[in-house]
This record gives structure tokens, sequence and C-alpha cells, in this order.
């Protein structure tokens, strides 16, 4: 359900101040401790951040695409490991159920999402299939009613805090590629799950990843998403699921952005060199203006998309190229904001150089860069040959 | 027990302020509006005693231009009940004064028979701390200002006041007006999902001709000038030439 505009702004004002007031004053310890500190995970809880893209029949705020983009500008502000703590119910780990799932799959999980009691986690990434996803190794082999689930699943985010595991298998061992995978809910607790040591990441720390490891897991058929009509199917699932969280993803790239525009700027405007502050300074000016100019572009394209997207448009090729865009852009941005910074930038002193490293992930996962120029290029030829 | 709480659109603590070129005032064209904080502290408060039953409904008041419905949405999504709003301005320029808006509140304090006004001590723009102890004059009412405590003790309130140099405990009459300081509470974000909620909460809207009060301003601003900008320091080279500058400018 669309937002009234007062609504909609009450909604963003009170997240702002959130953002400022709670998230950002605690940035530095969270990558000092590589730990979002409980208390902290409940007020975003009651925040209702957790549910914001599930409908509110489940007890989320059912934003539109539009506003959802709207609230990740903003989230995006503050370090991406408070977004990854709520980007995987959110995103990824929700909208499998929300988009294929069964009324008693909604039923059963979408409130406890929706309120952050239960944490979601995608399992698709493998030891050997990554962007080819149709590579997938683990097997879900048959066993009367159930099914019985062996491999490994590798870098998967929030994991070691998850309750829910969307979980995609190959039921078919004669079907090619991606055809024969299909997409399970699986509990934590399901006997033969294990998972193991949280990656030592280069950034983003207070979110985590690790691998999960299946060793005859048994799920019922019932749990595949969508019951077991959908059986073969889970890789469809998979791809409308990514096609929603680019926009996000991107949207959360402008947030970014422009956090380190406007620490850039300030401390451009702060710092003296040769009698002047820097930011007096021709080719200052000119770092500064060309991330200004280059976040608003992506800001610019992600509502465009995300209006039409909401208008029921297939935005399959522009939400790629969002993604692509809009990380690329907040690297660039990034490397700007440290060179701005001079020696300061480098310094962990300053919070550039923590996202310097926290957005480099943004160009790589959901969706390579180059992924995503495949699928746009795809998308051209294939339009214009039809 | 009832609570009835006014709040008041402000402009945003964060904003910094710029006087307007003809030293009229401040300007608040397309400037960030918030609740009043100690308003919101009054909020919080109110909520916390309907939380523990020691009151069973909140209701918030704001007088001033009709984009006031914010400021109580606000308070609706924090926690309160229902809402009333007086439009009393349609300049977002024109304050309106502590006497206009203490008759005002007495009449819906009339209407209402609330047990309790709970209010911040102060507006952060004009810094008058006046409608609360003009109300409870008013209203022949028992009044504790600058609460840093409150409890409700039957039909009595304890309230802890900030003075000078400590505390002071006062146990006054119910009904009467409280207003409060900036210690007594640390107020609650209003929620995304209550923001949502709080649009289907009732919004009464009023006008203070409809109580009968006219709300034009009665006091002249002469002149509104920034604050002196601090004039630039120096460096001095050594503790004696720091001491022979401050002895030099009378400081020591």
């Amino acid at each position: 359900m669309a937002l009234d505009k007062d609504t909609l702004s009450q909604f963003l004002d009170a997240l702002d101040r959130f953002v400022k007031e709670r998230l950002i004053p605690y940035e530095d310890r969270v990558a000092d401790e590589d730990v979002i500190p409980p208390m902290l995970v409940d007020e975003i809880r009651m925040m209702g951040l957790f549910g914001m893209s599930i409908p509110e029949d489940f007890g989320g705020l059912g934003l539109s695409m539009i506003e959802e983009v709207q609230a990740a500008f903003v989230l995006g502000q503050a370090s991406p490991a408070f977004r990854s703590l709520v980007g995987t119910n959110n995103g990824i780990g929700s909208q499998g159920i929300i988009i294929d799932g069964t009324d008693e799959q909604k039923a059963q999980y979408l409130p406890a999402l929706a309120s952050g009691d239960m944490i979601a986690s995608f399992a698709l990434t493998e030891p050997d299939a990554g962007s080819d996803a149709g590579s997938l190794r683990t097997t879900a082999r048959r066993d009367g009613n159930d099914f019985l689930l062996n491999g490994t699943k590798r870098y998967i985010t929030n994991a070691p805090r998850a309750d829910l595991f969307t979980v995609f298998a190959r039921t078919n061992p004669e079907a090619e590629g991606s055809a024969g995978v299909s997409a399970f809910l699986v509990e934590a607790g399901t006997p033969g799950i294990t998972l193991g040591q949280p990656d030592r990441k280069m950034g983003q720390k207070g979110s985590h990843t690790c691998d999960v490891i299946l060793d005859n897991v048994r799920v019922p058929a019932a749990n595949i998403i969508g019951g077991p009509d959908r059986l073969n199917k889970g890789f469809k699932t998979a791809m409308k699921v990514l096609d929603r969280g680019r926009l996000h993803i991107s949207a959360v790239c402008v947030g970014a952005a422009e956090r380190l525009i406007r620490d850039s700027l300030s401390y451009a405007m702060e710092r003296k060199q040769f009698g002047e502050p820097i930011a007096e300074k021709q080719l200052i000016q000119a770092m500064l203006a060309d991330s200004r100019a280059e976040a608003f572009a992506a800001r610019c394209m992600i509502e465009e998309t995300a209006r039409r997207k909401d208008a029921g448009q297939n935005v399959s090729t522009d939400a790629a190229c969002c993604k692509m865009f809009a990380s690329e852009m907040v690297g660039r941005v990034a490397d700007r904001a440290v060179q701005i910074h001079g020696g300061a930038g480098y310094m962990a002193e300053y919070a550039v150089e923590r996202f310097y490293r926290d957005v480099r992930l943004f160009r790589i996962y959901e969706g390579t860069t180059q992924i995503q120029q495949i699928l746009i290029a795809r998308n051209m030829i294939r339009t214009a040959a039809a | 027990m009832k609570v009835l709480v006014p709040v008041k659109r402000v402009i945003d603590y964060n904003v910094k302020v710029r006087v307007k070129a003809d030293g009229s005032g401040v300007d608040l064209a397309n400037v960030k509006m918030s609740m009043n904080p100690f308003d919101e502290i009054a909020v919080e408060e109110a909520i916390r005693l309907k939380e523990a039953d020691k009151a069973d409904e909140v209701v918030v008041v704001s007088i001033g231009v009709k984009q006031a419905q914010e400021t109580l949405r606000t308070a609706l999504a924090m926690g309160a009940d229902r809402a009333i709003l007086v439009v009393a301005a349609n300049d977002v320029h024109q304050d309106i004064e502590p006497l206009a808006v203490a008759k005002i509140l007495k009449a819906i304090v009339d209407e209402e028979q609330p047990g309790l006004v709970l209010a911040g001590k102060q507006a952060i723009d004009n810094d008058m701390n006046a409608t609360g102890q003009m109300l409870s004059a008013l209203l022949g009412w028992s009044q504790g200002t600058f609460a840093s405590e409150l409890d409700i003790d039957g039909d009595k309130a304890v309230v802890t006041r900030e003075v000078d140099g400590g505390l002071q405990t006062i146990k006054v009459n119910l009904p009467a007006v409280v207003t409060v300081d900036l210690r007594l509470n640390e107020p609650r974000y209003a929620s995304l999902p209550n923001i949502m909620k709080a649009k289907k909460k009732p919004l009464d809207e009023k006008t203070a001709a409809g109580y009968g009060v006219d709300s034009s301003p009665r006091l002249e601003v002469v002149k509104t000038t920034e604050p002196a900008t601090r004039a630039a320091g120096i460096i001095v080279g050594s503790v004696d030439e720091l001491v022979s500058k401050l002895k030099e400018a009378g400081a020591v």
C-alpha cells in the first residue's frame, strides 16, 4: 500500500533521525568489536526496520519499491553493517516466500521475519557456484515425503544468527544448469546443519557471513517454497528475488555515496592548506562536483526505475543498470573521499577509511558488475532480435 | 485519569537558525520543523504514565498553523491516543503568545477535564517559559514546574523540581499543571510501524476563534539579531607570553 505524502515524509524523517542519533554514533564501536550491540539490535527491531518490504497483512510495513528505495537512501548513510542486519529479512531472505510462497509458508514465517524475531538467510552461493548459480552441487534426494539435503553453502550473509535458511539444492540430477533446482525453507535447528567459522572479511565488520554445511538434512516436501508444485522451479524464484534486491542495493549505494560526500565536504571546508580551506582549491572542487553529479545520477535512475516497477513494468534491464552504475559510482566516490581527506583518509579515525573498504562489496554481491553487464547486453540483444 | 499534553511545532533543534534580513524574526521558510524537545519529553512521560496504568488516555493538543498536525502525528506515533489541532494562525512566522495559548488550553481543559496537564517547560524557539504557569493560574490549579521526576500518588502528584543549586520535591493536588525539564526522561523514537498506525488515530481540528480567543500578537518584536561571532584567537609561544598577554588584557 502506498503511503500518503505526509506519512512518507514523517517516516523518512523518523528514520533519518534514528540513523543520525542512534546508528552513526555506534559505527566505530561496531567496527572495532565486530558486533552490533544487542540493545541496538533491539532498537532496530522496535523501529520496524526488519519488516519494511514485508506486506502489512503479515506485520510488515509493506513499502512500495519507490518507498523502499527512499528508506534505503537514508539507511545507507550509516555503516552498511546495520543495513546488512536487516537486509536479508527485507530482501533475499523473505522475498522468495512473499513472491512464490504458499499461504501457509507466508503465515508461518513472515510475521516473525517482519518483527525481526526471526532472522532469514539466503543460501544460494557455493564454493564452486557463485555467479554461475546453475552449477549448484548441493543435492536434495527424495526420501518418501521428505528430501535429504547435502552440500556446502558459502559466504552466507547473516548465517551465524539465522533462524531460517532459504536453501537452493538440485532436486533433479538429470537436468542441466539451472533447471532441476528447488528452493527449500530450512529452519536453523534442523539436525544435520552445521555452521563454519565466521569469514574474515575486508570490511563491513559487525555483519557476518559463514559456510553452511548440510549433512543429510531432512526437510519435508511441503517446505519447498511454493509447495511441492514448485519442485525444480527454485531458480526462477531466485531470479525474481534478486531482481528486487538490485534496486534496494543500488539505493544503499547512493546513501553511502551521499554520506561520503557530506563527510568529504565538511573536511574540505575545515582543512586548511596554503592559507585557505582546501575546499577553495579547484582540484578538490572537481572531485566534489564529480561525486555529487554521479550520486545524483544514480539517485534519479533508481527512483525512475522503482516508480516503473511499482507501475507493473518489467524493469529487469534497468534494475541491472542501476546496480551496476550505483555500485561502481560509490566505489569512485569512496576513492575520491579518501583522496580529499589526504593522509587522514588512510587513517581509521575517519569514517571514509572504513567506508572505502565497506563499499567494495557492493560491486560484487547480489550479482557482480560483470554479471550485470552480461544481463543488460543480453536483454538488449534479445529485444533487438525479437 | 486523562493526561493532556500541549505540543508546539518549532524549528528543528539541528537547524542552523538564520535571522530574516529585516530583523523581524527568524526565517522559517522551507526550514525543517519538529516537535519542541521539552514537549517530546512531556509526551513520553504521559505515555509512561499510561503504560504504568496511572493514566488511561493521552490527548495531545497543538496550537498554531495547520502544519502543526505533523507534530501531532509524531505524538500519536509515539503513543498518544488522540489529537486536537487548534488553528490559530496562517503565517508560519506568527508566534502565538503564551497568554493566548494558555486561554485556548483552558477552554480545552474545560471540555476534556484531564486530571493532569503535562507540558514542556518552554519552547526552544522563543524561550518564554510562561504558558504552563499562566494556564495553572487561569485554571486555579496547582503547578509543579521544571520536573525532573514525576510520580502519581493517589490524588496527588509528587514532582521533583530542578531548582538552583539542587532538587526540590513537592507534592501537589491533582488536577495539576506540571511542566517538564530535560532530565525527566529520554523520549522514545516514533517507530515506523507506529507511524503507519497513527494515521488511523483521531485528530480533531478546531480554531482559536471557535474558542473565542483572539490569538493576534500583543507584543511587538523590535529587533532580532544573530549571536555575536566569536573573535579569532591567537597562538602564543610560551606560558610566559600567555601570562603577560592575559595581564595586558586585564584578565589576571
